[in-house]
């Protein structure tokens, strides 16, 4: 039933510690500037302990860029800055008369406001503003993006925990293959709660220091926060864009680990099987791929079962690789959508980035990744990984037209 | 292709799970909230892992579990579900023990178990199931979210089968806030009487339902599930449902029996009641949600009843508001609304 066969990638938009807007994180990048620092925006007790990447803008700030309200929840206005630049960036001509879907993903929702209002709630349960509590589930998220970019043919929102919008973004692309939507903004979005951060503080695996993706001595994970999106166009509208699209999205699975609710299979089963299983629709081979944007969170557990399996697929001949998190931090739901903007820049302008701090090679794995920013680099595929709790693990490919 | 519903398990307010009979005795409750006939879960899930699970995982595992042993499958081609809340138990639980604890000490656990894919995971961890896991978290459309990706799965021939469902749960801070915003009656009601009386608010309910979807053809299939789709904020829902079916080469007229989602709340259900007069003028309108309360993925327990409506060739009484006489039925369509913003729309037929 597919009729359009080659999914193609015409926008991007992206908000993170490193910068507001694509040119941002490029010079971010450039610069091997890393957005992590104290925490600022969150009222806790791991205040000036445990760093954080947030988002350099104030909800204040990120109200008047977007126009949404004070009672909108953080992760709505990160979500609506990013969704709107990509598709600004796509300009693709006659837009209206498209049918246009929005697949989003989000794990927290308006879980900041929520908090907000559980504090009241909880001395007194009549108490409590309820307009805290409109944005409290995932899809109010989407719903308040969709309107106001004026999206209504096709709406959804995704929650696979960390693999959140890489599921997302490759549910848009189905939706074009299936002919139900021409254009798929997808993509996804999170805020720094402190529900978020006590969470996974609980499972002791937050690195005190900056993080450390795929060293020997890494400690743990850097919470972040963002949106990224991607606008995935059919052929047919490829056709008409003004300026080529940045690539395309060649390969996708999603399986799942099956092994425990938050942590990864020794042999990474369930990394292993998405990444094959990607590799395999795209019809490359290991060797065709010439940069991975890892999973890379800097906890124990996750690189070395990613490592492991990263190992199974590529081994003898690995392609260069590196944790974008090491800049970012770890943007949850974002994440998948995050480095997909960085997978399809990557191709752009044949750059491959640094994995920042790192200095010692994980004994178990025979390679290291790439620990400079790198021009000029014949960058033709790049696969993206984003595993997630519950198992869930997603690989992309995204391919030079 | 076709796409049948080879088998369909709920745990809900009314005797629903495992049983032989097909809404003969129906439960009662006064109140504005329903909880549902608790599993023996000993049976799905393993005790010493009972205790730590949540009631929105326990209920979805025994439906799933259910639904796999009637089909007779082990092992699905995916695992997806739709859940607009989520897992509220554990969310609640962790964010009391961040206030109360003032961010010390806490136990991981809730948190853990806290995320919207958990039902999905803990499937397919119990399963050992490797294939395509997804959640759907979009408000009144999760389990249409998840209905819609599991259509496009067996088209696309990525799976032969898959395990589809919705899971809600109600906890007490839930349904307090859910009040508060002017969901629920006031006052208590007999849910069989939901619709007798003319007021502002629903009943709250909760459950899990799967079903799952198969391109094999067997005599066992309960029904044809020939369409699914959603609507957000359509200029015109009787033109939007006319065009739906005009899409499924149908009319009205082909439609023997619909399931509307009517919740007995004044102002939800004028869009179900002008229908009424025009649309579906002629045709015989079952209700549902008094049997099994209000919630956002409620449409999971229609798409059980219609299956079953079709494979036993009976329309129980409790579903028709005028006793009506109502002959076998072979086309079921379901229309149900979420806060007038969100319309889905499902097309099932008879074997």
């Amino acid at each position: 039933m597919s009729t359009h066969s080659t999914v193609y990638i015409a926008g991007l938009g992206i908000i993170s510690a490193i910068g507001n807007n694509v040119a941002e994180h490029l010079d971010a990048f450039k610069n091997e500037r890393a957005g992590m620092a104290g925490i600022t925006i969150i009222d806790t007790i791991h205040k000036g302990k445990l760093p954080v990447a947030e988002v350099k803008l104030s909800n204040e700030q990120l109200i008047s860029l977007t126009g949404l309200t004070e009672h909108n929840s953080r992760t709505a206005l990160l979500s609506l800055a990013a969704a709107r630049e990509a598709v600004a960036d796509a300009a693709i001509p006659g837009l209206d008369e498209l049918r246009v879907g929005l697949v989003s993903a989000n794990t927290v929702g308006g879980m900041d406001r929520s908090e907000d209002f559980f504090v009241e709630f909880i001395a007194d349960n009549s108490k409590g503003k309820l307009k805290n509590v409109y944005d409290h589930e995932c899809g109010s998220i989407t719903e308040i993006v969709a309107d106001k970019l004026g999206i209504t043919d096709f709406i959804t929102t995704i929650s696979t925990a960390c693999s959140s919008s890489a599921n997302a973004i490759f549910y848009g692309a189905r939706l074009i293959k299936n002919d139900i939507a021409d254009v798929v903004i997808a993509g996804g979005a999170d805020s720094l709660t402190k529900f978020t951060l006590n969470g996974f503080n609980t499972l002791m695996i937050l690195d005190e220091g900056f993080c450390k993706p795929f060293d020997e001595n890494r400690k743990g994970l850097n919470l972040g926060e963002g949106a990224g999106y991607i606008v995935l166009v059919s052929d047919k509208v490829a056709e008409t864009l003004s300026t080529p699209p940045y690539c395309t999205l060649s390969g996708y699975n999603n399986s799942n680990d099956a092994f425990h609710q938050t942590a990864s299979s020794p042999d990474g089963t369930g990394s292993y099987m998405a990444m094959q299983g990607a590799l395999k629709m795209s019809g490359l081979k290991p060797s065709d791929i010439n940069y991975i944007n890892l999973h890379g969170t800097g906890t124990p557990n996750n690189d070395s079962a990613e490592g492991t399996a990263v190992k199974r697929v590529f081994d003898p001949h690995y392609p260069p690789m590196s944790s974008t998190k090491s800049f970012t931090g770890h943007t949850l739901g974002a994440s998948g959508g995050i480095e997909a903007v960085f997978s399809a820049l990557a191709i752009r302008h044949k750059i491959i980035y640094p994995n920042l701090r790192f200095q010692t090679r994980m004994n178990e794995l025979p390679f290291a990744p790439v620990t400079r920013y790198l021009t000029g680099k014949p960058v033709k595929h790049v696969m993206s990984n984003s595993f997630g709790f519950g198992g869930n693990c997603t690989s992309l490919i995204f391919s030079e037209v | 292709m076709k796409i049948y519903i080879r088998s369909s398990a709920c745990v809900s307010a009314q005797h629903t799970l495992g049983v032989q009979n097909f809404l003969e005795d129906i439960v009662e409750y006064t109140g504005n909230r329903l909880p549902v006939i608790e599993p023996d879960y000993k049976r799905y899930i393993d005790p010493k892992q009972i205790r730590r699970m949540s009631h929105v995982i326990k209920m979805g595992i025994a439906a799933a579990k259910e639904c796999l042993a009637e089909a007779g499958v082990d092992m699905p081609g995916a695992i997806i579900t739709g859940t607009a809340f989520g897992c509220m138990e554990d969310t609640i639980t962790f964010l009391t023990r961040i206030i109360e604890y003032h961010e010390e000490l806490l136990p991981p656990t809730a948190f853990i178990q806290s995320t919207h894919n958990t039902v999905a995971a803990q499937i397919a961890l119990l399963l050992k199931c490797h294939n395509y896991n997804n959640t759907f978290v979009h408000k009144g459309m999760s389990f249409e979210g998840a209905l819609f990706d599991a259509v496009m799965l067996l088209k696309e021939e990525e799976a032969n089968n898959v395990l589809v469902g919705g899971t809600e749960e109600m906890v007490d801070t839930s349904f307090t806030v859910l009040t508060r915003l002017g969901l629920y009656r006031r006052f208590p009601v007999s849910n069989l009487d939901l619709f007798k009386t003319v007021s502002k608010g629903t009943i709250g309910g909760q459950g899990a339902a799967f079903c799952l979807l198969s391109t094999d053809i067997s005599p066992d299939n309960l029904a044809e599930l020939r369409a699914v789709k959603t609507l957000y904020k359509p200029k015109d829902i009787e033109e939007g449902i006319a065009g739906f079916l005009k899409a499924n080469f149908l009319t009205i007229t082909d439609i023997d029996l619909v399931i509307n989602g009517k919740n007995g709340d004044i102002n939800n259900d004028e869009p179900y009641k002008q229908l009424e007069a025009g649309l579906f003028k002629e045709t015989t309108i079952a209700n549902y949600k008094h049997l099994c309360g209000e919630y956002p993925t409620s449409s999971s327990f229609a798409l059980w009843l219609a299956s079953n409506i079709l494979k036993k060739q009976v329309v129980p009484e409790v579903l028709l508001e005028d006793n009506k006489i109502v002959g076998p039925p072979k086309s079921v369509l379901y229309y149900n609304h979420y806060q007038g913003k969100y319309h889905s729309l499902m097309l099932l037929f008879a074997i």
